[in-house]
């Protein structure tokens, strides 16, 4: 393999370029990014960089004495993916003819339809959105978060701690109901209320109201809650639509084994877009959290530059860390497999958890609310060998 | 300085113990029987790497994933960027660790080097 293109070039376009080279391959290496900067963290966004104390230089995945030898095109999208001519096409004009891909796009903020062009109205999932939003947010007022999952707990736990009147806006009967069961999304939930942040649930969004400038939040059942700033939280979907035609299969995402391969020979997708198969469940899963973005790369590249002649390896069950109100959650696993959850420490009123999840009396998932070493003991045992 | 830490048996393989003096330092006995002691505290945050998970000469930090090197402190990936500090283990005939604590500066994050750096509280 001569070349090789990685596009994307945030966290699992850049830990994909770092295997590239820790795996030793020594050949010429393109990363394509739609965004100016140099990749860089996206946690933070949500947490001490919205809330002022993390600055950008801080935010750099890079370190000052890196140097993978590679070609960074930043700026430019890629638009297409021509398997059989083995290159990719870039909005500026610009063609890129590589031996090996990986597809590293990530995904974007869902908007909700008729907010464009609404000022005080943001999403957040780039440097230029939590640049945007913190300017806001330092005037104060009225916050009001549409969508109660992880990264609207956190925004209006941020904003809370600024001082801001939070409301948020969650349109199922409870909150990360989802990734964490309802039981368990409750206790989570709560912390809302614990830090005077109003949460309304099982109400729908209708609309916004306001000329040029937001100034309410228009509900289903008649209500309206006026605001300052809103947070658009509503998930996020995968930046694929580049690759219809190409050859490449999508299905919710980037469709992949175990090893990130894709249907198209020595094409791998790695992080956000990647929807991989998960041997522990048979099934293929879309995970949106920044350690497999970090570390699936390792398996991805090592099937990428053996074209294959690998046998994949079983991943870790999926980690996600939330920081929400000074609190530490920590989750592994699929909660939507588990028949019961059982809570083995710390006390829910404390808001001090660790619940374990089971199906058929096997434990299948583990979330932990300020309880990193008894989590990282589960965590452990999740990822024991099948 | 020597620090006397536990008993070498009362510490099993695959587990940490943490010093409380500041900062703290964990010793850390390996499932093959080493011993290693480093900096406590994650370079990136305010985590213990005792709590984290511990494999072969490696404890990878209990929030984000970071994996640090027992035997020279060196980090893997972000969002740790920084080592910690290693300190020297000595285990005497009675069995007791002690740790010979290193004299360079500690690489604290950010959010404990600000709480130092405004004076003791
Ligand atoms: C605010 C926020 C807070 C988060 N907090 C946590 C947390 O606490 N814990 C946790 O586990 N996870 C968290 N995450 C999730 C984590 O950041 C993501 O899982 C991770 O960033 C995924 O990395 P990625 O490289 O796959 O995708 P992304 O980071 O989305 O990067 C993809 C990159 O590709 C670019 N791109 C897209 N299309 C093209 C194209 N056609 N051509 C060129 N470039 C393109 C995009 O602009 C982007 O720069 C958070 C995410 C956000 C947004
Ligand atoms: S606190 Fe250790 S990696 Fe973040």
């Amino acid at each position: 393999m001569r070349t090789v293109a990685v596009v994307g070039a945030s966290l699992a376009g850049l830990s994909a370029a770092r295997s590239l080279r820790r795996q030793g391959y020594d050949g010429r290496l393109v990363v394509i990014g739609d965004e100016l900067h140099r990749p860089y963290d996206r946690p933070p966004l949500s947490k001490e960089f919205l809330a002022g104390t993390l600055g950008e230089p801080e935010l750099a995945l890079e370190t000052d004495d890196e140097d993978l030898r590679a070609e960074w095109l930043l700026g430019t999208r890629a638009v297409a993916l021509d398997h059989a001519e083995r290159t990719l096409r870039l909005a500026d004009g610009r063609q890129v003819r590589a031996d090996g891909f990986v597809i590293a796009t990530g995904a974007a903020a869902r908007t909700l339809p008729g907010s464009a062009g609404l000022a005080g109205v943001h999403t957040l999932r780039t440097l230029d959105d939590a640049r945007a939003l913190r300017d806001e947010l330092a005037l104060g007022g009225r916050l009001v978060v549409i969508g109660g999952g992880f990264i609207g707990a956190e925004v209006a736990s941020t904003a809370r701690a600024l001082g801001l009147e939070v409301t948020v806006v969650e349109a199922a009967p409870a909150p990360l109901a989802g990734p964490l069961g309802e039981a368990m999304g409750a206790v989570v939930s709560a912390l809302h209320a614990d830090h005077g942040v109003a949460l309304l649930c099982g109400v729908g969004v209708k609309g916004l109201s306001g000329e040029r400038r937001v100034d309410a939040v228009l509900l289903e059942d008649g209500r309206t809650v006026p605001a300052d700033v809103v947070v658009v939280g509503v998930g996020a979907r995968p930046n694929v639509e580049w690759l219809e035609g190409s050859g490449v299969v999508l299905d919710n995402g980037v469709k992949c084994g175990a090893d990130g391969r894709t249907s198209l020979a020595g094409v791998v997708a790695v992080g956000d877009c990647a929807n991989w198969y998960d041997p522990r469940s048979g099934l293929h899963r879309r995970v949106e959290h920044w350690t497999g973005a970090r570390e699936r790369p390792d398996a991805a590249i090592a099937a990428l530059l053996a074209g294959g002649a690998v046998a994949p390896g079983v991943p870790r069950p999926p980690y996600f860390w939330s920081d929400q109100y000074g609190v530490k959650i920590q989750f592994a696993g699929h909660a939507a497999g588990a028949d019961s959850v059982t809570i083995e420490d710390g006390t829910p009123d404390e808001r001090n958890v660790l619940a374990v999840y089971r199906r058929s009396g096997i434990p299948v998932a583990v979330l932990g609310m300020n309880q990193p070493r008894l989590f990282t003991r589960w965590r452990k045992h999740l990822a024991a060998p099948l | 300085m020597m620090i006397p830490a536990c008993r070498l048996a009362d510490l099993p393989r695959g587990e940490a113990h943490r010093l409380d003096i500041d900062p703290p330092v964990s010793v850390f006995h390996t499932d093959d029987g080493e011993l290693f002691a480093i900096d406590d505290t994650c370079t990136h945050q305010d985590a213990s790497l005792a709590d984290g998970w511990l494999e072969g000469r490696e404890v990878e930090c209990p929030l984000h994933a970071s994996k640090f090197d027992l035997r020279t402190g060196a980090v893997d990936a972000p969002p740790a960027k920084l080592p910690v500090r290693t300190h020297e283990v000595v285990v005497d005939e009675d069995g007791m660790i002690h740790v010979r604590l290193s004299t360079e500066a500690p690489n604290l994050p950010p959010c404990i080097a600000a709480r130092l750096a405004g004076g003791p509280a």
